[in-house]
């Protein structure tokens, strides 16, 4: 297959789920079930153009880099900067190939899984259409080559995001939601952009690989290396805002307002990988110190979130900060340097992840059904503490869930433990090389609370007695059409499509596929080479693996201690350290914060404006009114008075000069006569006497 | 007899000379006269009558003025033009009343005033 028709397929995988986004909004309802067959269908062809994609990318081209380019804006010479052209093109190297399958795979089963689980809805077909949206937009992040058309579909993607967060907007708690989600994004969208400009103001293109060999030329933003290293932090901060990085990740969990389905594509495996994939993207040009700070905020998140995990009794909460912690995982891997395992836990995490919400989708979709069924509005149905003892009655969901509940955990045999295993050992190699312990102590700590929580709600839910007998009496299997992708997806977790070898993917064809790029910038701020950060992980692959099976093990201990065998008692642990726990409950206080400080600093700023529009605007505004008025008033009354009174006295005038002359007209010849004798007379005399 | 024919020329010889300033009185009093008849006159025979006394009075002008004056014949014949006109425009002047009459069934001046309006 030549390289033309393998990027022309690739701009079709792209535009075939727009084509169905077009189709749906406008014809959606009068297709035969509202087009759901149509955007499924679109997209599974996407995914089969995908994998034939990948496939010829890593046999025939695998250390190529396919590009597609045109010439979108020919500014020709610019004043001060000189010939500037803008190129927008696409580039297909194995990052791209991968990510293709990895969003058309996961984009596909949520639409297979959405037949079953959005049946009945009022939006039923625009819900679809959004999806297939959503994943043109994806996969236009994924094959850009310049950062302009990457931050085209970086916003795209968020206003996919929005639209299917907020898809119930009747909720008050879902429009909400969809609006934090956008403003959050958006806070970190501007650093990207800046990062973006600072880069272009520099280079005057967009294309990455173009930026690339500038500074491997030794061209320097501004010509120093610190500026550098701040274009990488702010590329990093749209990063920090899509993949719900520490500080920003107080939308994700919202985010859950959204339908399961949405949340397990988008909020889950593509588009919160999404930042991971930037920083994959531009890994060359980031400094060490770039690389560091990337690696703590990586670290802090995935702490912060796997705490706040624990104390969450919403099952779609506790996979939302499960997702949050895994994104800092991959965050903090590539970070470390670890840059094959970072993007490797980004594709193993996509399927386990999207699997874990599509399990509780199914859950959740039964227990509604069960509580409809009893005619019961206020048990929650995501609620933890309301389910139990669901595994006889669903046993597919039980299972396929259990898996992804082992990968997550990183245990042995999974997809999991291989890419969380390379990445604990990037930490611990990190640390050897720079000597920041805190990165892997928090790695291998996070670790242990994935697993403890995990198990935790696996337990909650599946295992244990349920309390309204007659409540589980109503609860059944979710259809076929659910149930299937929850089977692939398991299948997917499973070590053996990634590497052979169950201890260590480092043989894998993703890994090899995958190597960690060349870093272009001056060898003084650089990372380690990739050749020195190998022989590290070499030598901390052994650790890592036995450190985190005993984190891994310990935490599902404790779950089982704890929510099975009531060897431990966790009320009582909540409340000895209560303030604590209502800390974790409370998830940090993130919200109470940012509400306190930024949203009510932003709305008195905002009411200080409103005073100044109100007082100051609106009186210059007024005051002119009224100057206005009472100028018009006096123009008005000279008018009338002086302008009308001039007319009207000549009016007067003449009519009074009538009423005068008539009275000589009288129409008696003989009047006429003594005028005309007198007038004469007159004449006479007058003349006469000259 | 003698002296009474005496008495008469010595009358007469008494009376002042008759001259220009004479004719050119009685003229005035008659043109004063036939105003004065067209202006208060309401019948519009009388009116008529009045304007005769103007005419005649402009008359005697032209005559005394050929006597005395620098006019000689010309005044007379000026005179006797002037009696035509009068003759014809009497003929004139009569046929609109006679027409007056027939329409107003009045020869009374003041209400026939359809001109004012």
């Amino acid at each position: 297959m030549s390289q033309e028709l393998l990027l022309d397929l690739s701009i079709l995988v792209a535009i075939l789920p727009l084509i169905g986004f077009m189709l749906l909004i406008f014809f959606g309802k009068k297709l035969p079930r509202q087009g759901d067959w149509l955007e499924t269908l679109l997209i599974s062809s996407a995914l089969v153009l995908s994998l034939i994609i990948l496939f010829q990318k890593l046999t025939t081209y695998n250390d190529q880099t396919l590009t597609l380019n045109f010439t979108w804006i020919d500014f020709h010479n610019v004043p001060g900067i000189g010939p500037l052209k803008i190129v927008l093109g696409i580039a297909i190297d194995n990052l791209a190939a991968v990510m293709l399958v990895v969003v058309t795979l996961v984009s596909a089963l949520v639409h297979v899984f959405s037949i079953g689980y959005m049946h009945g809805d009022i939006r039923y077909s625009r819900y679809f259409g959004f999806l297939g949206f959503f994943s043109f937009s994806m996969l236009t992040i994924i094959l850009a080559d310049n950062l302009l058309l990457l931050y085209v579909g970086w916003e795209l993607v968020g206003l996919s995001s929005y639209l299917l967060i907020g898809h119930w907007y009747e909720k008050k708690s879902a429009s909400d939601a969809a609006m934090k989600a956008f403003i959050v994004n958006r806070i970190g969208d501007v650093g990207f952009f800046v990062g973006i400009m600072i880069l272009f103001s520099t280079f005057h293109t967009f294309g990455l690989q173009s930026i690339f060999e500038g500074i491997k030329d030794g061209v320097l933003p501004y010509g120093s290396e610190g500026w550098l290293t701040a274009a990488g932090v702010l590329i990093f901060c749209g990063a920090i805002g899509k993949s719900a990085q520490f500080p920003l990740h107080v939308w994700l969990p919202d985010a859950m307002e959204g339908p399961t389905p949405v949340s397990a594509l988008i909020h889950a495996a593509t588009m919160v990988a999404a930042g991971v994939y930037l920083v994959a993207r531009t890994f060359p040009l980031m400094t060490a110190d770039a690389l560091t700070i990337i690696a703590y905020i990586g670290a802090i998140t995935a702490f912060i979130s796997a705490t706040t995990a624990i104390a969450q009794n919403d099952i779609k909460k506790v996979l939302a900060y499960s997702t949050i912690s895994q994104l800092g995982y991959m965050v903090m891997g590539l970070g470390v340097g670890a840059y094959t395992a970072g993007f490797f836990h980004l594709v193993t995490h996509a399927a386990f992840k999207a699997g874990l919400f599509l399990g509780s989708g199914s859950v959740i979709h039964a227990m509604h059904h069960a509580l409809h069924h009893q005619d019961d509005h206020h048990t929650d149905p995501q609620d933890i503490r309301n389910m139990g003892g669901l595994r006889d009655r669903m046993p597919i969901t039980f299972w396929t869930f259990i898996i992804f509940t082992l990968a997550i955990s990183g245990v042995p045999f999974t997809s999991g433990f291989l890419s969380k295993d390379e990445i604990l050992a990037g930490a611990l190699a990190f640390n050897d090389l720079t000597g920041h312990a805190v990165i892997p102590i928090i790695g291998f700590l996070a670790a242990g609370l994935t697993a403890f929580y995990m198990f935790r709600i696996a337990i909650l839910t599946f295992l244990g007695e349920h309390k309204d007998p007659i409540r589980l009496e109503h609860i059944q299997e979710s259809p076929k059409v659910m149930t299937l992708p929850l089977v692939i997806l398991a299948g997917l977790s499973i070590f053996l499509f990634y590497s052979f070898n169950p201890f260590g993917a480092a043989d894998g064809w993703l890994v090899n596929a995958l190597p960690r790029p060349e870093s272009v910038v001056p060898s003084s701020v650089a990372a380690a080479s990739p050749e020195i950060f190998e022989e590290a992980v070499h030598h901390a692959h052994t650790p890592a693996i036995m450190l985190s099976l005993l984190f891994a093990g310990t935490g599902i201990l404790v779950a089982f201690a704890t929510y099975q065998w009531k060897k431990i008692s966790a009320d009582a642990i909540a409340a000895k350290f209560r303030p604590l726990h209502t800390f974790l409950l409370k998830k940090w206080y993130f919200d109470e914060a940012y509400n306190g400080i930024i949203v009510a600093g932003t709305l008195a700023y905002t009411r200080a404006l409103r005073w100044f529009d109100d007082t100051i605007i609106d009186g210059i505004v007024n005051g002119s009114g009224t100057i206005t008025r009472v100028s018009s008033f006096v123009s008005g009354k000279f008018d009338s008075i002086v302008i009308d009174g001039f007319v009207n006295l000549t009016a007067y005038l003449s009519g009074f000069g009538g009423l005068v002359l008539r009275k000589f007209q009288t129409g008696k010849v003989q009047t006429y006569i003594v005028f005309v004798v007198f007038g004469v007379m007159v004449f006479y005399f007058v003349f006469r006497l000259r | 007899m003698e002296s009474a024919i005496q008495n008469i020329s010595e009358f007469v010889a008494w009376l002042p000379k008759v001259q220009l300033a004479h004719f050119l009185l009685v003229s005035a009093l008659l043109f004063s006269l036939g105003i004065y008849g067209i202006v208060t006159r309401k019948n519009a025979i009388l009116v008529l009558m009045g304007v005769e006394l103007v005419l005649n009075a402009a008359n005697i002008n032209l005559i005394a003025f050929s006597r005395y004056g620098g006019l000689n014949l010309d005044g007379q014949v000026a005179a006797i033009f002037v009696i035509i006109l009068a003759a014809s425009e009497a003929a004139v002047a009569l046929a609109i009343v006679l027409n007056i009459y027939h329409r107003f069934q009045t020869v009374n001046v003041d209400e026939v005033s359809n001109l004012k309006e």
